[in-house]
């Protein structure tokens, strides 16, 4: 397997600010990568580099082999770039964009309609984009990105302000796209997307690559406590608290929940007692990785 | 379809379900055209009005092709008492009052408004001319033919239409480039764009392409409904070579207007900088009256707007029947404007908004 990105020490200032500084990466062909980071932390310019809308000031960058700078013609067909849900001709229904977007890459019209079913927008096809909800026209801006059937794909928060099932309907969509073998990179600001999706992530900021990774060895690798709760009044604190690997117990009056390095004995025990009634084990998440990369702190 | 045709056919249709965009580019012009052209068109050259004191044989005994002439300029009304007739004009309320005693034709008039009872004056005259003649019994000698070189004090219809249709022009060609390319870099249209392997140009062209087509539309809308009767608009001869004196009068507006749109950072910025330029140039450059009555040092400055020259070449080849090659100079003034301002606005322009 070979790469289709290739990313070494890339930089970008803009002024005082170090947007980018240093960043390494590489994705492999058919790879789903996410980049995670908050805002601010130099995602987007990253992503811009390797697209070919801006010069890195220093770095490496090749995209196929390519480098994507300056304007590349021969590249750009096989890459699909999502953007803005705004950015489409105004006052022309779905159907009508999807086909303009795929008339640049010469892509006839039958087939660019064939997009619109596999975002699920058929029935808006005769709607402007102007009509179309949040979810909808962020879908369209995911079909004009695809219209063309690029082999490399980025989205760049592609469920933001989308509604739980848009979302959900959203991710489906994306991993038949990856399964058809095609790469994709993904910024997001929600990390149960990255862990449901990504083979790979890296967490980004302050313009540096934190780490990156599958998402599960990040997690491992992270070695917080699993909590395992199950509901009060089952057993006493103190009881819990002398379970064997039980580290931390806290009871709300709802839930006896006990933090530990290692489940099984704890949960072992709670079975031999009985007391697994409504039981649930919380490992750490790619959440917690994040907040313990990137600081708890509020940014502005 | 090319990706030129698809752009073109994207881009037209975003302006024809454009309800604002239809309104000023078509609606409000026409509008214009109908009320002031609709006030100029009642308001022709005003007649003389003349009264006849009791029979004025000279009159009476015109014969009537003559007195159809007559009729042109001077329009008389028959009235028995002569003092009245006298008081009359004296108000003003008539320019001329005729008796005749005998052989005498007798003219009363007021000093009041001298070009009036002039022009009553001088056809009196004629009249009285034309009746000696006749009782002679002899052949006229001379005679005169009147023939007219060209309309040098153009009826008001003549100036308004292309003055109008030079304004609407101006303003959907600057408005609809400078908004445009402001639209398209901030909602990441151009982005779109630049990451496909379509050639810039193309988008550009389609849209300049779009632009002249509707110039185009608008062109033959104005002089469709300035010709009708109500307004009487004649065409000159050669009035076809207004199609490319628009040609190159929109390409002029079209280059400022994306240097507008290249410079302004917002939509509501590209707008107020185009109203700027458009409102004052309209006026100056001789939309909504002619500018020749202006003082020279205003006529020289005025020359700086691209629309003083497409009027001034349209009202030659839609009015005042000036050959084709009369207006090569304005062409080359306008696309010179045009290729002037896209340089420049190549220079400015930015693919993104930082």
């Amino acid at each position: 397997m070979s790469n289709t990105i290739v990313a070494s020490h890339l930089r970008k200032r803009y002024g005082d600010v170090r947007a980018v500084d240093g960043v390494s990466l590489t994705v492999e062909d058919g790879e789903f990568f996410g980049i995670l980071g908050p805002n601010g932390a130099g995602k987007t310019t990253t992503l811009e580099i390797i697209e070919g809308l801006r010069q890195a000031d220093g770095g490496e960058i090749s995209v196929f082999g390519r480098s994507p700078w300056p304007r590349n013609p021969a590249l750009l067909p096989r890459i699909g770039v999502q953007l803005q849900a705004s950015s489409f001709f105004e006052r022309l229904t779905a159907r009508e964009q999807l086909r303009t977007f795929g008339s640049l890459y010469g892509v006839p019209g039958h087939k660019a309609d064939r997009m619109l079913e596999t975002v699920g927008l058929t029935d808006k096809a005769d709607t402007r984009v102007e009509k179309l909800s949040g979810g909808q026209a962020q879908r369209l801006s995911i079909a004009c990105a695809l219209v063309h059937e690029p082999e490399l794909v980025f989205l760049d928060e592609p469920t933001a302000a989308l509604d739980p099932q848009a979302r959900r309907n959203l991710w489906d969509v994306l991993r038949a796209i990856n399964t058809e073998g095609r790469t994709i990179v993904l910024t997001t600001h929600y990390m149960d997307e990255a862990e449901t999706l990504c083979d790979r992530v890296a967490v980004i900021d302050q313009g540096r690559i934190l780490r990156s990774g599958p998402p599960a060895a990040l997690v491992r690798d992270l070695g917080a406590a699993t909590r395992v709760s199950v509901a009060s009044g089952l057993l006493s604190v103190e009881d819990a608290r002398a379970l064997p690997g039980a580290e931390e117990v806290t009871d709300d009056q709802v839930s006896l929940t006990i933090s530990t390095h290692d489940a099984s004995p704890v949960v072992r025990a709670l079975a031999e007692r009985g007391a697994l009634d409504g039981v649930q084990i919380k490992g750490a998440t790619l959440e917690d990785v994040f907040l313990d990369l990137t600081g708890r702190e509020y940014r502005v | 379809m090319s990706s030129f045709q698809s752009l073109a056919r994207a881009m037209f249709l975003g302006f024809r379900r454009d309800r604002g965009a239809l309104f000023f580019t078509i609606a409000l012009p026409l509008f214009f055209l109908l009320i002031i052209g609709g006030l100029f068109a009642k308001q022709s050259t005003p007649k003389s009005k003349v009264l006849e004191i009791g029979s004025v044989g000279v009159l009476d005994q015109m014969p009537a092709d003559m007195r159809a002439g007559f009729e042109k300029s001077l329009k008389i009304t028959r009235i028995a008492d002569r003092d009245a007739a006298l008081s009359k004009v004296k108000k003003g309320d008539y320019d001329a009052a005729l008796e005749q005693n005998g052989d005498q034709v007798l003219i009363h008039f007021s000093a009041a408004d001298q070009v009036k009872s002039g022009t009553a004056q001088g056809q009196v005259d004629g009249l009285v001319q034309a009746a000696n003649q006749a009782a002679s019994g002899r052949a006229p000698k001379y005679t005169l033919q009147a023939q007219q070189v060209e309309d040098k004090s153009l009826k008001p219809i003549q100036y308004i239409t292309p003055g109008i249709l030079g304004w609407a022009l101006a303003s959907a060609g600057m408005f609809g480039a400078s908004t445009t390319l402001v639209t398209w870099r901030t909602k990441g249209i151009l982005r779109r764009l630049r990451l496909s392997p379509v050639p810039i140009r193309t988008l550009f062209t389609a849209r300049v392409a779009v632009s002249l087509g509707i110039a185009l539309v608008q062109t033959a809308l104005f002089i469709g409904v300035a010709t009708l009767p109500f307004f009487g608009l004649e065409l000159a001869h050669y009035w076809w070579m207004a199609i490319p004196m628009v040609l190159a009068g929109v390409l002029a507006f079209l280059a400022i207007g994306m240097l507008i749109g290249a410079w302004a950072k917002s939509q509501e910025a590209a707008q107020g900088v185009t109203q700027m330029v458009v409102l004052p140039m309209a006026f100056l450059g001789g939309s909504f009256f002619p500018i020749d009555q202006a003082p020279r040092w205003l006529r020289v400055v005025t020359e700086i707007f691209p629309l003083r020259h497409l009027n001034d070449g349209m009202v030659k080849v839609i009015a005042r029947g000036a050959g084709p090659a009369s207006v090569l100079p304005e062409i080359g003034v306008l696309l010179a404007f045009a290729l002037v301002a896209t340089i420049i606005a190549v220079r400015v322009f930015r693919w993104e908004q930082i």
